[in-house]
């Protein structure tokens, strides 16, 4: 019998030697593996169309960031990253079908995150996303109420919704003025693109106006906004103080010509994010001087990630750009700002789930617990250019403050005193309750924030 | 009363803009009785190589001729490459390869010239001018001279040439105008040549006021109200339609949309074209359609 035992122990060790033997390997190789495998990040784009001019600098900024993460950090956390654009035309048939053509991953990594760039194509694959279990990551734009990701898991409205660009202009004002008391009895006419992003900010307006007591004017200009000359003529008629663009497009350099022909001062607009970039202004020509705009992107190239871009990615000649004058650009840096929250939530998630290609799911836990707090911005290189972030799942903005931009004739000037903050204590409550509105109309249970906290399996 | 002048001047204004655009598809229309689709990418072609030019720092008026050029190669390539294969053919035929011509031109010139938006600066200021009691644009007038001298221009041209006969002859029957020895691909290049220049005047006024940018192709949309209420065969016609579409369209806005509690000019000008329809399907100036049965 000892000898049976005995064999039987050495056959065991030697099984067991083989057997460990033959797992190293296994674990190296699926290190390696892991190590090997990409990130895969789906792109939705509109190089080509009506919006191109628009588009093209901000896939700019946003590819040259993932080339500078690949090429000069290894990847994040040593997994690289991969990407695939889908050309949209920023019409949202065609970026729901990109959506439904990305959505599955690429050479075995899922899709993390889903970048819809486009307001109505964010909102149309509002319900979509909840079922892929992909998290919208929309900067700048997007479904207001969807700050409240109790009802809104996988909408991600990062940064600075319309609410608090409407109301970061107002607080703006009130500085220009002398104070929020100083409101009462001004007159802030908007004059809005005429589609659901332009009345986006209609309700905040209205709260803001109640609150401080200004007279709030709507003035709406139908698609595409090439001819404003009654617009502006009701501007004239009326006399604003202050008039707040919320354009798009050819809207805005029109409006800024109109403005200027109709006798009304340019460095009394304030336009929206949308009507704040080069692009909007520049067609204006020397009219557009004063012009002054809210933007959660601001411009400039002096901001230190912009420097280890150009040091690493364009000055080598490997910029997505074709036209290097837009780098530091606001779309650039719009393009930069996206992708560094992208690329940190994913990052935040790693932290979790492990170094290796993420799903929507642990993406999205990634999101509700990402903090870009001014330490991190200052290690990334982007303090100034990103506002400090904290986001969870009550509260999917994390910022809500924007830089206020004033056009020189050439360039953008920052002329705010660092960020402007909305009155988030004062828009979030009604947020919520048209969050909780939407969840009775569509039957969804909003999630408990401890369901939340428990995130992806 | 000072305000309701100065709406409807500007209004008369903006659409003298309108019927600048317009009277390109007269051109193509009154020649082949076709609606070229492609009008707008035309405007944007011609503007677009203009100001890619000046960039480059040709000058202004070499800028113009080369556009003028590359616009008459683009009319005779069009003729060569898309109609002349097409004649006899029927109208819908020809409208539907206008359709895709248009995707072709305006992917082309944003392929060759990129997708950026430009400033335009010609030289025009565009600062208010006080006539009277009311306010106008100074570059708005200068659009309206243009516009008055484009038409004086063409209305010579169609009436005292031997070509502007020929066309016209040509658009009332291709096959009996061919059968008198008129050459038909001599004229449609010619045709869509005239087409470009209009174009080119259309492109530098609006890329001058909106900057130039894919949006240009938008002008066109206004066009087609301005058409359907002037006549599709009338450059007086193109004229008195976008005055017309120009004053409603601003009245309406002022007078009209805070009743209804948003912006009209989005529909109003296409429900004027819809009852000029009811009443007079040629519009005010188009040939009525005579046919035998």
């Amino acid at each position: 019998m000892p000898r049976l035992s005995s064999a039987l122990r050495s056959a065991a060790l030697a099984a067991s030697l083989i057997a460990s033997s033959s797992l190293v390997p296994a674990a190296e190789a699926a290190e390696a593996a892991t190590r090997s495998a990409k990130q895969y990040i789906p792109i939705a784009t509109y190089r080509v169309g009506a919006y191109a001019s628009s588009g093209t600098p901000v896939w700019g900024g946003t590819i040259d960031y993932l080339r500078y993460i690949n090429e000069v950090e290894g990847g994040i956390n040593g997994v690289k990253l991969v990407w695939e654009e889908c050309e949209t035309e920023w019409a949202v048939e065609k970026g729901v079908e990109c959506y439904e053509r990305l959505k599955g991953g690429r050479e075995g990594s899922p899709a993390p995150l889903f970048l819809p760039h486009g307001d109505p194509i964010s909102k149309a694959l509002t319900e979509k996303s909840v079922a892929d279990k992909i998290p919208l990551l929309t900067t700048g734009y997007g479904r207001t109420e969807a700050i409240d990701g109790r009802v809104f898991p996988y909408s991600f409205t990062v940064l600075f919704s319309f609410w608090s660009e409407a109301s970061s202009a107002v607080n703006y004002i009130a500085e220009q003025v002398g104070g929020k008391d100083k409101l009462k009895g001004l007159k802030i006419a908007t004059v809005y693109h005429d589609s659901p992003y332009g009345k986006e900010t209609q309700v905040p307006l209205d709260l803001l106006a109640k609150t401080y007591g200004f007279e709030n004017i709507q003035i709406a200009v139908p698609h595409p906004g090439n001819d404003q000359s009654a617009q502006w003529a009701r501007i004239r008629q009326i006399k604003p103080d202050w008039v707040f663009l919320r354009g798009w497009g050819v809207m805005t350099p029109v409006a800024i010509k109109t403005a200027a022909k109709t006798g009304f001062p340019v460095d009394h607009i304030i336009g929206g994010i949308w009507s704040g970039s080069e692009e909007d202004v520049r067609p204006a020509g020397s009219v557009g001087k004063g012009y002054l705009a809210i933007t959660p992107f601001p411009a400039g190239a002096e901001f230190g990630i912009l420097k280890k871009i150009k040091a690493a990615i364009v000055d080598q000649g490997k910029s997505d750009l074709k036209d290097l004058k837009s780098f530091g650009s606001v779309y650039y840096n719009s393009g930069v700002i996206e992708t560094i929250i992208a690329v940190e939530a994913i990052r935040t998630a790693q932290a979790r789930f492990g170094h290796r290609p993420l799903n929507g799911e642990e993406t999205q836990w990634g999101l509700e617990h990402l903090v870009l707090d001014e330490a991190r911005l200052k290690e990334l290189g982007a303090d100034g250019l990103v506002q400090p972030l904290r986001l969870s799942a009550k509260d999917h903005e994390g910022g809500g403050a924007g830089k206020v931009l004033q056009w020189d004739g050439a360039k953008w000037t920052i002329v705010s005193n660092g960020w402007v903050k909305s009155d988030r204590e004062l828009l979030l409550p009604v947020i919520y309750e048209r969050a909780a509105a939407y969840a009775r109309e569509k039957g969804i249970t909003p999630r408990s924030e401890d369901t939340a906290e428990a995130g992806a399996k | 009363m000072s305000f309701f002048l100065e709406t409807l001047a500007g209004g008369l204004l903006a659409g003298v803009m309108y019927a600048l655009v317009a009277i390109g598809f007269v051109l193509i229309y009154k020649a082949s009785g076709v609606f070229n689709f492609a009008q707008g990418a035309m405007v944007l072609c011609a503007a677009l190589t203009f100001v890619t030019l000046t960039e480059r720092d040709v000058p202004f008026w070499l800028a113009g001729l080369i556009t003028l050029a590359i616009m008459v190669t683009l009319a005779v390539a069009v003729e060569r490459i898309v109609l002349r294969p097409l004649v006899n053919r029927s109208q819908i035929t020809l409208f539907m390869a206008t359709l895709g011509l248009s995707y072709v031109i305006e992917g082309g010139s944003q392929f060759v010239m990129g997708a950026s938006v430009h400033e335009l600066d010609l030289g025009l200021s565009d600062l208010p001018v006080a006539i009277g009691p009311i306010q106008l644009s100074s570059f708005d007038l200068v659009a309206a001279l243009t516009a008055g001298a484009l038409v004086l221009a063409l209305w010579l041209f169609f009436e005292r040439t031997r070509i502007g006969v020929s066309l016209r002859a040509v658009a009332d029957d291709p096959q009996a105008a061919l059968s008198i020895g008129i050459r038909l691909p001599v004229l449609w290049a010619t045709v869509w040549a005239v087409a470009g220049f209009v174009a080119l005047v259309a492109g530098l006024l609006w890329g001058a006021r909106q900057g130039v940018q894919f949006s240009l192709t938008f002008v066109v949309l206004k066009a087609l109200p301005v058409l359907i209420i002037g006549g599709f065969t009338s450059i007086t016609g193109a004229i008195v339609g976008g005055l017309i579409v120009g004053a409603a369209d601003a009245l309406a806005e002022i007078y009209l949309g805070p009743l209804l509690g948003g912006s009209v000019s989005t529909w109003f000008a296409y429900a004027l074209a819809v009852a000029f329809l009811l009443v007079r399907p040629a519009g005010l100036f188009g040939e009525r359609a005579i046919e035998r049965v």
